[in-house]
């Protein structure tokens, strides 16, 4: 009863000019929504929040890091036509523009009784609703020795955009000509499918111009390429004839970091001059902590309409957390519309109207083939009622014929654009 | 030829009009925001990128279907993303764009 009379008298403050983005950081007295983490899709539900609810909805974003680093793009740092910091994004338009409160901490714990977040530094934040958007945490245990003291200091995933990627890149101009640079792939789903077979790309144009007696060879866990397959095959037969080199099946079992050495289910010991190990993931750890992991204790199963979690109510999780949908890849794209669905569903929920009953949006995924060239895959997605899901709509979506430099110029238009619409 | 298809545009405009007025318009924002990760919150895009925001909604719709029918010789994208939605949710979607200021 109290959030309906705010609601009334909200809009007429609105009216008067007294409820506007700025003012109200961390103010007002309407409906709070906390959200876990400021990546693709809990930065754009934050801001969506905010917008669609004219201010009228109390929004708090808890994100450990600085700035915003994109995944999407960071393979062009470590091929080196990019630099890190042409892929990072502060937070403070959130706030500015929107009137997002952002809290750089962590998140300890939820009680979802108790509609309360702990945080590492001690404070507790209450809401009405929360949305967590942890992205992907690594699967640890299944490498042993990558527990080992320094083993995660020298070895990079470099799959979570920042230091990593920094030091991947490091890492290659450092490799004598005539090293071998492997990467290990592990078994779908994991965090953006065609992403490692980009990077092998953006290594081997950098080593087939600085060190061209080296090779890349790609250790993929699944039988094979998971995503734009022939497209990046061709790349590898015809642009980088002799420098890449692909096994299928080849799943890590183990990791010896201090000899750089990959160890297998099924084939021998690979050793090589810089490894680059992407482990199997899972639901970040808040997530996973937080019970929301309700799929092989791994992924978090949401109802599509609200993205509200099957395990915990008044509690929805968005990204690559999500048990995802039938050939819903884990992308930035993808996280980044489910920010958008979730934040309209939140306020209709939050004040009491109808949510969206049939929810529609898109995947564009764009790749570079080299550090110009680039080849895309595309999807539409829309609830199917009687299956509860999102499908793919029958006859939509597709793949690019040829890598083409045009799309080069659109990816990076791509990225402009998502970063604005996620963040300014 | 040109003309069935201006006149498909012209009905389609007209009949939108009607399904539009019976779509909850938050419903049409969520549809249109679909567009926003490539062409910019509410079609206001960062240079490189075609913005939607003020285009009127007939040259939008008139776009789209092109798109959708296969009569853009040189498109990437648009062809395959087109055809995934409806002609009712496209024309839904390039009104919702028409109304926003560039």
């Amino acid at each position: 009863m109290q959030r309906r009379h705010f609601l009334q008298t909200g809009s007429a403050l609105g009216a008067m000019g007294l409820v506007t983005g700025c003012a109200t950081v961390g103010g007002g007295s309407g409906p709070k929504v906390v959200v876990i983490g400021g990546g693709y899709s809990g930065a754009t539900a934050a801001k969506y929040l905010r917008m669609w609810s004219e201010h009228k909805i109390q929004v708090t974003l808890v994100e450990p890091s600085d700035a915003f680093m994109s995944c999407p793009m960071s393979n062009l740092v470590i091929g080196g036509s990019r630099t890190i910091n042409e892929i990072t994004t502060p937070y403070d338009n959130l706030t500015k523009r929107h009137g997002v409160k952002v809290v750089k901490d962590r998140v300890n714990s939820i009680d979802a009784d108790k509609r309360i977040v702990k945080l590492a530094g001690g404070a507790e934040l209450t809401y009405d609703r929360l949305i967590v958007s942890p992205g992907v945490d690594f699967m640890w245990e299944t490498l042993p020795g990558m527990n080992k003291a320094g083993a995660k200091d020298k070895v990079m995933h470099a799959w979570k955009a920042g230091e990593q990627t920094v030091t991947l890149r490091k890492q290659l101009e450092a490799m004598p000509d005539g090293g071998v640079f492997a990467m290990s792939i592990p078994l779908a789903p994991y965090r953006c499918p065609p992403g490692p077979y980009e990077r092998a790309c953006q290594a081997a144009e950098y080593i087939s111009k600085a060190k061209p007696k080296s090779k890349v060879i790609i250790l993929d866990a699944n039988d094979d390429v998971t995503s734009k397959g022939a497209l990046f095959k061709k790349a590898w037969s015809e642009r980088y004839k002799g420098i890449i080199e692909y096994r299928g099946k080849h799943n890590v079992t183990d990791v010896d970091a201090a000899t750089n050495t990959l160890k297998f289910e099924f084939n021998e010991d690979i050793k090589a001059s810089v490894l680059n190990v992407i482990p199997s993931m899972r639901a970040g750890d808040i997530a996973v902590n937080a019970g929301l992991a309700t799929a092989n204790k791994r992924w978090c199963e949401v109802d599509f309409l609200t993205f509200e979690s099957k395990a915990a109510k008044n509690v929805h999780v968005l990204g690559d957390a999500i048990q995802i949908a039938p050939g819903m890849p884990k992308s930035g794209h993808m996280a980044n519309q489910h920010g958008k669905t979730c934040a309209a569903a939140v306020i209709a929920l939050l004040m009491g109207k109808e949510v969206n009953p049939m929810p529609i949006y898109n995947n564009t995924c764009y790749s570079y083939v080299s550090s110009k060239d680039v080849v895309h895959v595309a999807s539409v997605h829309r609830y199917d009622a009687e299956k509860k899901t999102m499908l793919a709509v029958p006859g939509s979506g597709g793949l690019s014929s040829a890598a083409n430099e045009l799309e080069g110029v659109y990816a990076w238009s791509w990225a402009q654009n998502i970063w604005a619409d996620t963040l300014a | 030829m040109k003309i069935q298809h201006a006149l498909t545009a012209a009905a389609l405009v007209a009949f939108s009009g009607l399904a539009q007025a019976q779509v909850d318009p938050l419903h049409v924002r969520s549809l249109a925001a679909s567009c926003a990760a490539c062409h910019g919150t509410d079609g206001r895009a960062q240079p490189g990128m075609i913005s939607l925001a003020g285009v009127p909604k007939e040259v939008t719709l008139q776009k789209m279907l092109d798109y959708k029918a296969g009569r853009i010789p040189a498109a990437t994208i648009m062809h395959q993303l087109a055809k995934g939605y409806s002609d009712e949710q496209i024309a839904a979607i390039a009104g919702y764009f028409a109304a926003q200021k560039n």
